[in-house]
Formats: C-alpha cells, structure tokens, sequence
C-alpha cells in the first residue's frame, strides 16, 4: 500500500514536560515531489477534525502545515515534518537540509520571495509562505542559517 | 438519525447491492449492508449522484407530483431555466410556460426572473467593501450542504443572497394571493426541479426560516404529459419575459456572467466543487471575488431529475440564449426593484455546520480510535474495491473501529484469515504424540535440582 505518510502512532509526552497523550505524525518530505503537496496537511486536518477540533482551528493547523510541506519541496533538499497533536494544542515541527535562509527577518516580510523562476510560474513561490505560518500559528519559531538548513516550529492551541 | 431530511431515498427492491452508489457519493454517505444501500442521514448532501450512477434505478428523489396540487386552492409552477434546456431552441417560452400550465396550474412564474433579482443583489453584494473574499455561490443547495459537512470552516464565505427559485417563490406568492385574494395557506407554489437537493431546500432550508415554496415537482416525471401538452396548445399566453442574463443560470457560468468584471471562478460537478473548496481552505484563491459551484456538472442542466442529455439540453439553451441576446433591448428588460434586491440579500444569517468526523466525545479516545483506524488499515489491502460494502479501505477500517464493519468483511482479510486458519490446521495435524514420533528423547529429562526450584518459587 502506498502512502505519503508513514507513521501515525500514540505519543507519550514526557511527564516532566506535559501530561496526557496524544499522537505523532511523522511526514517525510522530498524535493520537488509536487504531486504529494498537500497529503500531509490534508492528513493532519482530517486527524485534528476527526478528534473533534472546530473548523476554523483545524483550517489553522492545516494552513500551517501546507505552507510548511510546500516550503520543504520548493527549498529543501528533503526534510520532515512532526506533527504532534494534544488534546488541547497541535505543534508542528518542520526540519529541513534546504540551503537555509540567510535573513530570516526579510523572509518572513510578506512577498519576500527566493523561489526560482520556474517555481514562480506554475503559481507557487508569492512569498506568503513563512507569513502564512505566522498568522496561522498562536507560537511561531524559525531558526536557519545558511548551509545549515531551516528547523521551524508551530504551535496552535483548540 | 430522523435529524435531516432527506429527498434522496432507496427502493429496496430494486437495489441488488452492488457498490455503485457508495463508490461515487463525494461524501461517503453509502454503506451496503444486507445486501441493500444504506444512507448515512448526516452525511447525505442530496446531490443525488447516486440515482446517476445506480445501474437499476433504485435510487430515487422524492419529491411532490401533480396530484398535490388538489391540497390547494390556487397553485402557481415555477418554470427553471433548465426547463427551457429540454426542449428545442424554436418553441418559444411563452409555449412553455402555457403548457405547463394547462398541467393543472393557476399560474405560472419564472425562476429567471428570480436569478435576475439573486444576480443585482450578487452584484451590490460584491461592491461592499469589508466582506470575506471569495464569495461562494450559495445558490446549489447541494454545493452548500456539501461545504457544510466538508469544508464548515468556509461558512463565513457563502454568499448571502437567497437562491432563484427562492425569490421567484416570494414573489409569486406574493402576486398570488394578490390575485386571487386567497390566504397564503390556500396557495401551492411549486418548482418544476431537475434536481432532488431542492426538495430538501423546500422541506430544510438553510439560512431562511421557512421556505416560500410549497414543494417540488420533478421535471423528468412532468416531461412526457409537458411534451403533450405542448404540442397541443394552439395559442399561448402573453407575459413579459424573463432576460437572457436571467435565463443563462441554466447552465455554469450563466451566475458568475451577470457580474460583470469581477474575478471569478466556476466550478460544477461536485468533485470539481469539492476541489475548489479544499483550496480555498488551504488559504489560496485570495485574488478571487466569487466563486460559483454547481454540483451538476454542465449546471442545472446536468441535473440527475432533468429529461434531456446534458450536452442536447446545453446546445439548445446556448442557442436560445443567443438568440435572446439579439434581440434584447435596455427597455425590453423588466428593471429589477431596489426592494425585491433588499428582501433577497440576507447578511448576518447564521449558517450551521454539520459535525460529521468526530470520532468520539472523548477526544482521548478518538485518538485512540485513530490509532486503531490506521493499525486497521494496514492491514487491508488498499484496493477500495467496495466489496465490503465500505467505499474504500478507509472508510472500511472508520467502520470497523466505530463498530459498524467487523474485519471478516474485506473478501481478501477473510482470505488471509482462513489461509491462516489452514496453516495452523495443517501445523496442528503435523503434531504427533510422543508414542508415534520417530525423534527419540526430543525433551532433555528435568534435574531433580530444577523442580525442587520450581515447586519452591511456587510456594
């Protein structure tokens, strides 16, 4: 059987951290594999609606998961998300070996954009990802340097 | 489960429990259980693309036929514009309405003349500054039931001016009870429909307290005494018509024509809508101010009720359409009043969703349903053949899980399943008692020192 996501288990959050439970959804995500844009942050809010969480919020968790996801196809070399979903707050950690952004600050200004060209003609690369994120995220953290990739973490409360 | 209503339905004696159905429902509403197709009543969005595809005609729409009309005693038929698609180009309009009339009706009115008025109020709409771009077209109740159960995070974006049919009702039964000085309670007002999700709008509406219309009469069962009654007629009525901008809602594209410069997209067919949406959610589609969904594909004229192929009924409305272009004038149009554009624009209604996916109260426990759900799953093989009565794998491994599917349904888990069962059979027939084995001291003798161990650990 063939999916784009590979694990989907029960978490255990450490007790010295948090309490309770919740589950882990692990995303791999290749370079320029557009076809596959869009299944994981499809996944993950099919997975938060089921749990119950309202529209408007499951609509955040996947726009940040979407925007994530097409940020690692266009850019990186490959990468994964980790999407850990509590019963009071999904976090989404995205990891990348992408060429990293050199200004970050510039970056998260909206239509700052590095995508290539070609990239910017099938529609993709307006500069709004990282923007997107932001707005859609309660928590929002990026951390990147070049040649050392981009390692960015989400956090949506219910 | 008596939580909706349902124009949608199943003759059970006709349905032989095929997958069908359950395969092509956008919202995977169907499950064949006991030999017969079984609608989940939340999750129906009575787009009926089921009585498309059901090879034996055992899905069905039900909806109010000629005989209703005797309950009241002055009725009025709402004319759609795809009614007009199911005939040929040259019989002109007026012969239309008069036959449907000399059906048993007081009165005739047309939709077009609403979709006229929906269409200024679409346009004013779309010229206030503030509102949540894009506007979705919430004149297809199927389209709009679809985002209710699908994509409720949309709400705020559904467009709040009320459907044709919806209008031309108000107004006809305004003019109605005008006319014949009856009380509202006297009077039928019924849509000729190519579409069972409009049977639902009547009995359900949705953003509207009650609707103005009495019931709806499908178009394919009127079309054989139409045609007749048609062909008879010598002479027809005289009435002011409705214009081509109106008339053109009978297929897609024919709403979003009428606004002018706006941006706008047009999606029909309920899986293209379905698409539409799904993008919308995921935060595109920002440079775009309306977007019309149909979940027919060609528009109403694609209707699962209509009468006529949809690319003959698509032909014969394109050619009528254009011909009512030439010949259309400013002052052959009827103007369209402020008031009836202020009675059809509702602001500030409140839209419910329809929680559907929820697994489980507990949102523990749905996590551990989820858990489950995707340990099921891997275990099935992922062909979505639909055997099990599930429309795919997935849905079969939800159905397991929330107890409504056991795993011995999917045809190739029950084949790994006795194949396993044989195995050990054979396994268990290979095991042979100590007197017939021809090993000799299979099993080494026990140390007096490890049993005097093991009696002691036991106490």
């Amino acid at each position: 059987m063939q999916m784009a996501w590979r694990l989907v288990r029960r978490w255990q959050v450490r007790v010295l951290k948090n309490e309770g439970t919740g589950l882990l959804l692990e995303f791999p995500l290749e370079h320029y594999r557009f076809e596959t844009a869009g299944e994981a942050s499809s996944k993950v809010k099919q997975v938060v609606r089921q749990l119950g969480v309202d529209a408007q919020t499951a609509r955040r968790i996947s726009v940040c998961a979407y925007e994530a996801e097409l940020n690692a196809i266009i850019h990186a070399f490959g990468g994964r998300m980790k999407v850990r979903v509590f019963p009071d707050r999904t976090e989404l950690e995205v990891t990348d070996e992408g060429p990293g952004i050199p200004d970050v600050e510039a970056a998260m200004r909206e239509g700052f954009s590095t995508a290539p060209d070609n990239i910017r003609e099938l529609g993709f690369g307006a500069g709004m990802g990282l923007p997107n994120m932001k707005r859609s995220a309660d928590e929002f953290e990026i951390k990147s340097a070049p040649g050392a990739g981009t390692w960015i973490r989400m956090l949506v409360r219910y | 489960m008596d939580k909706y209503y349902h124009s949608v339905r199943l003759l059970n004696e006709r349905c032989i429990g095929c997958v069908s159905c359950a395969r092509h429902c956008p919202t995977e509403a169907i499950r064949v259980r006991g030999g017969k197709a079984r609608i989940t009543e939340s999750r129906c969005i009575d787009c009926g693309e089921c009585i498309r595809y059901c090879p034996n005609h055992a899905k069905t729409a039900v909806t109010d036929s000629l005989d209703d009309l005797q309950n009241y005693r002055y009725n009025v038929a709402l004319a759609a514009p795809s009614l007009y698609a199911q005939f040929d180009k040259n019989i002109p309009v007026e012969k239309i309405l008069t036959g449907l009339r000399t059906l048993g009706f007081d009165q005739v009115a047309e939709v077009a003349r609403g979709a006229e008025i929906a269409t200024a109020a679409l346009r004013e709409y779309l010229a206030k500054p503030g509102i949540k771009r894009p506007v979705i077209s919430s004149a297809c109740p199927a389209s709009v039931r679809l985002l209710l159960v699908k994509y409720p995070e949309l709400i705020e974006y559904l467009s709040p001016v009320d459907a044709p049919v919806e209008i031309a009702a108000r107004i006809a039964r305004e003019e109605a009870s005008r006319e014949s000085g009856l009380p509202s309670d006297s009077i039928g007002v019924w849509f000729i429909t190519p579409c069972p999700a409009k049977m639902t709008a009547v009995l359900e509406p949705i953003g509207v307290a009650k609707s103005a219309l009495t019931g709806t009469i499908s178009m394919i069962s009127i079309y054989g005494e139409l045609l007749k009654s048609i062909s008879g007629l010598e002479s027809a009525m005289e009435t002011t018509l409705a214009s081509a901008e109106g008339v053109g809602w009978a297929i897609a594209g024919g709403e979003a024509g009428g606004l002018g410069d706006a941006k706008i997209l047009v999606a029909h067919g309920i899986r293209n809508v379905s698409n539409i949406m799904e993008q919308l959610a995921l935060g595109k589609l920002n440079d775009v101010d309306f977007i019309e969904c149909l979940s027919c594909a060609g528009g109403c004229i694609g209707g699962p009720l209509t009468a006529v192929n949809r690319f003959v009924a698509e032909n014969s409305i394109k050619q009528r359409l254009k011909r009512m272009r030439s010949e259309e004038t400013v002052e052959s149009r009827q103007p369209v009043e402020a008031a009836q554009v202020g009675l059809a624009l509702r602001e500030g209604r409140s839209i419910e969703p329809r929680p559907v996916l929820k697994l489980d109260d507990d949102i523990v426990v749905a996590m551990q349903k989820i858990e489950l759900i995707d340990d099921t799953l891997k275990r099935l093989p992922g062909l979505d053949c639909g055997s099990c009565g599930s429309p795919t794998c997935r849905a079969l491994a939800e159905d397991i899980v929330q107890g409504t599917a056991s795993e011995t349904d999917c045809v190739f888990r029950l084949r790994e399943m006795v194949r396993d069962l044989a195995q050990e059979m054979v396994n268990l027939s290979e095991k042979l008692p100590p007197s017939l084995t021809t090993e000799i001291g299979m099993k080494d003798p026990i140390e007096p020192s490890r049993l005097r161990k093991n009696r002691m650990e036991r106490g």
